[in-house]
């Protein structure tokens, strides 16, 4: 399948922080492509990067990163504002950092269109309620005249959901839309998602934490661990033969209702995090893993392991099998 | 044997303005709780966001007066006892390490802080309990003499975990303690609250909007919806034969790493609860799937469902 966004090596720096050490992944046109990591991995930092929108003090640099063939790194500001928002939106885990609290929702939503398309008021409020009712908002016409404080959590994000849909984009970025809901409002999010994949032909990048999440929705998976890429698979081939030594830790560590077993000890990945500077080498997650040694200090290989899977670390593919149960 | 703690017909009402020219309006964030927990086991309180557990926890702690029922903790009226006693006997740990750590306070300080507050302990007997606690919960001597900005989410909770049991109370009410931090950091975390409970043990009432968590941690669960207990059983039980439309719809929902399943449908609608707008009759009506006509004028009444538990549906 053909790549709709490419991203190849990618850094992000703020001052002497490291935050994205050479992340590469790509999101395949119409498919549904999870981010996958724990918190303060890079995810975030991963997708403002791509729309251009870090924080002031964020420097990026990548080997490549284009979007439908465009090499994004060489477009002006106002080319790149062109684009976000039009064929490429972004929707956050808080509906309201991205909400203006002081314009109706029917407001903030047409002016999405008229900036992009031009075009008069009354028909982009006419594609505003239309694009409501498909995000399953009841009584559009009512909601266009409230503020954004007047709808609940999963109001709020369906609504930023109709909105990154206003230009009819052809990637949708979302970042953790879910974490802030309730598991069953979350349920109809995510459902909505993938039934607007089908529909507008969306390609969706959807970051998270939340391997549940994952199995779920995605085609495929990148996993992230402190700046980089540590494994990308097939999302049932990342699930059924995980290779990298953290992959398999994190997929130990979720509790799973149906299988729990009170009395064993979850599985757990020992320690933390490490704080990584500049000029950091070897492999970022030997502080905690049982498969450490020496040669983990130095340049890690990329290992292919059959179709669209690879991975990060000394260890060849299939060691797993080998090791005692 | 008296139950660690006890939980009768407990409601609480708070009175609450939207605007300066509004109606006050009720909200009854909790209404008519009943359970008790057996010492040494752990209670799972489960349910959406408002609906009520975080002010059952504050009533059961005797950080809030209910406006009718009592709670008895360890057989005591909370009212009765002073904060000495109080503290030795329940504390909590809660969602945020970060929001109740003081900021300006060395970790090894903060721990100290409740033995201090008894005025009982010498300089000696107080650090050598700290020292001890800490090394329970997995923090070295060098953790302790750090701020708390200088740890890490996980670090902290196992800080405020040492705090709440450096006097040894026999019961801890745990709200959301791991719901802020990573999986990989979630699982240590509740690793070390088991092995706790084994070791010391304690009693928990476990509130957490995270099935799978409450399912591998508690021996009983109650869910809530609306500030009702609408089903409580012992956790197999629940688990395996939801007999409520609600706890049905939330176990539906968790989704568990199983590629190729998909999300499934969950069919409540959106209609979020409102607790200052409790619909009549059965206060889940407007979501259910299986509500028939009685269920929008009657309440439903509660109902024992073997093998310890109870719900509340006219049609379970
Ligand atoms: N001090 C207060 N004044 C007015 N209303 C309150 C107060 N405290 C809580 N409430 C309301 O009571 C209801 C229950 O709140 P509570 O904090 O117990 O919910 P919760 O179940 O802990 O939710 P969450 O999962 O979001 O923590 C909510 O509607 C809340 O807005
Ligand atoms: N504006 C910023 N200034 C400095 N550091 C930042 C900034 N934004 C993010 N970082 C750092 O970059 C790293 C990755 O962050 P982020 O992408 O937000 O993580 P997540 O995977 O949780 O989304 C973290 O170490 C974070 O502290
Ligand atoms: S490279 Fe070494 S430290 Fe890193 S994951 Fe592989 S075995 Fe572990
Ligand atoms: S009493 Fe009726 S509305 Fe309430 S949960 Fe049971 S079936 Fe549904
Ligand atoms: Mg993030
Ligand atoms: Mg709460």
């Amino acid at each position: 399948m053909s790549a709709l966004l490419e991203v190849e090596e990618l850094q992000v720096s703020f001052g002497r922080t490291a935050a994205v050490r050479g992340a590469s992944f790509r999101v395949a046109k119409g498919e549904t492509h999870c981010l996958v990591g724990e918190s303060g991995c890079g995810k975030s930092v991963s997708a403002l990067a791509v729309m251009n929108l870090l924080a002031r003090g964020g420097q990026r640099s990548a080997k490549r990163m284009s979007f439908a063939g465009t090499d994004l790194t060489s477009l002006s500001d106002r080319e790149m504002a062109r684009l976000r928002g039009n064929r490429m939106a972004m929707i956050f885990q808080e509906p309201m950092t991205s909400l203006n609290p002081a314009f109706t929702i029917g407001s903030q939503m047409a002016e999405v269109l008229t900036r992009h398309k031009g075009g008069s008021r009354a028909a982009a409020l006419d594609r505003a309620a239309e694009l409501m009712g498909r995000v399953g908002i009841t009584a559009p016409g009512m909601r266009l005249g409230q503020f954004p404080h007047q709808l609940s959590g999963g109001l709020r994000q369906r609504v930023m959901i109709a909105m990154a849909l206003m230009c009819d984009p052809e990637l949708l970025i979302a970042d953790e839309p879910t974490t802030a809901l309730d598991v069953t409002v979350q349920a109809q999010i995510l459902r909505l998602l993938a039934s607007l994949k089908r529909e507008f032909g969306l390609s969706i990048l959807l970051i998270t934490h939340d391997l549940g999440i994952v199995a779920r929705v995605a085609d495929h998976v990148s996993v992230m661990y402190a700046g980089e890429v540590v494994e990308r698979a097939p999302t049932a081939e990342l699930f059924r033969a995980p290779q990298h030594p953290y992959t398999r830790g994190l997929l130990s560590c979720v509790p799973v209702p149906g299988r729990v077993q009170r009395d064993k000890p979850l599985g757990s990945i020992p320690g933390i995090v490490p704080a990584i500077g500049a000029g950091f080498a070897g492999c970022a997650f030997r502080s905690r893993c049982a498969h450490a040694n020496e040669t983990c200090t130095r340049a890690i290989p990329r290992r292919p392991m059959g179709d669209a899977h690879d991975y990060l670390c000394r260890l060849e593919p299939g060691w797993a099998e080998l090791q005692p149960a | 044997m008296t139950a660690a703690i006890e939980v009768k017909n407990l409601r609480c009402e708070f009175r609450v303005r939207t605007g300066l020219m509004a109606a006050e309006k009720r909200v009854i964030a909790v209404d008519d709780v009943t359970f008790s927990v057996p010492a040494g086991s752990v209670l799972g309180v489960v349910g959406e966001s408002g609906c009520g557990k975080s002010t059952l926890a504050r009533m059961i702690l005797g950080l809030l007066k209910p406006t009718a029922g009592t709670v008895l903790v360890d057989g005591k009226r909370l009212f009765d006892l002073d904060r000495k006693a109080r503290a030795r006997l329940i504390q909590p740990v809660f969602q945020d390490p970060f929001a109740s750590l003081n900021p300006r306070r060395r970790i090894k300080d903060i721990v100290a802080l409740p033995l201090e507050a008894q005025g009982a302990f010498s300089r000696a007997e107080i650090d050598r309990r700290v020292g001890g606690i800490l090394e329970r919960v997995g923090l070295s001597a060098a953790m302790g003499e750090r701020m708390p900005a200088q740890l890490s989410g996980g670090q902290r909770q196992r800080a405020a975990i040492a705090r709440a049991l450096v006097l040894e109370p026999r019961i801890v009410i745990c709200d959301e303690p791991t719901s802020a931090l990573d999986v990989s950091v979630q699982a240590q975390i509740l690793n070390l609250l088991a092995d706790l409970r084994r070791d010391l043990g304690l009693t928990y009432l476990f509130i957490s909007h995270n099935l799978a968590v409450v399912e591998h941690v508690a021996s009983e669960v109650a869910v809530m919806y609306l500030g009702r207990i609408v089903e409580r059983n012992e956790t197999d039980a629940l688990f395996r034969a939801p007999a409520h439309p609600y706890t049905q719809a939330l176990l539906e929902s968790v989704l568990t790493p199983e590629p190729g399943r998909g999300v499934p449908d969950i069919g409540l609608g959106d209609i979020m609860p409102d607790p200052s707008n409790i619909p009549p009759g059965c206060r889940f009506n407007p979501r259910c799937r299986i509500a028939v006509e009685r269920c929008r004028h009657e309440a439903p009444a509660r109902m024992v469902r073997p093998p310890q538990g109870m719900v509340e549906c006219h049609l379970a």
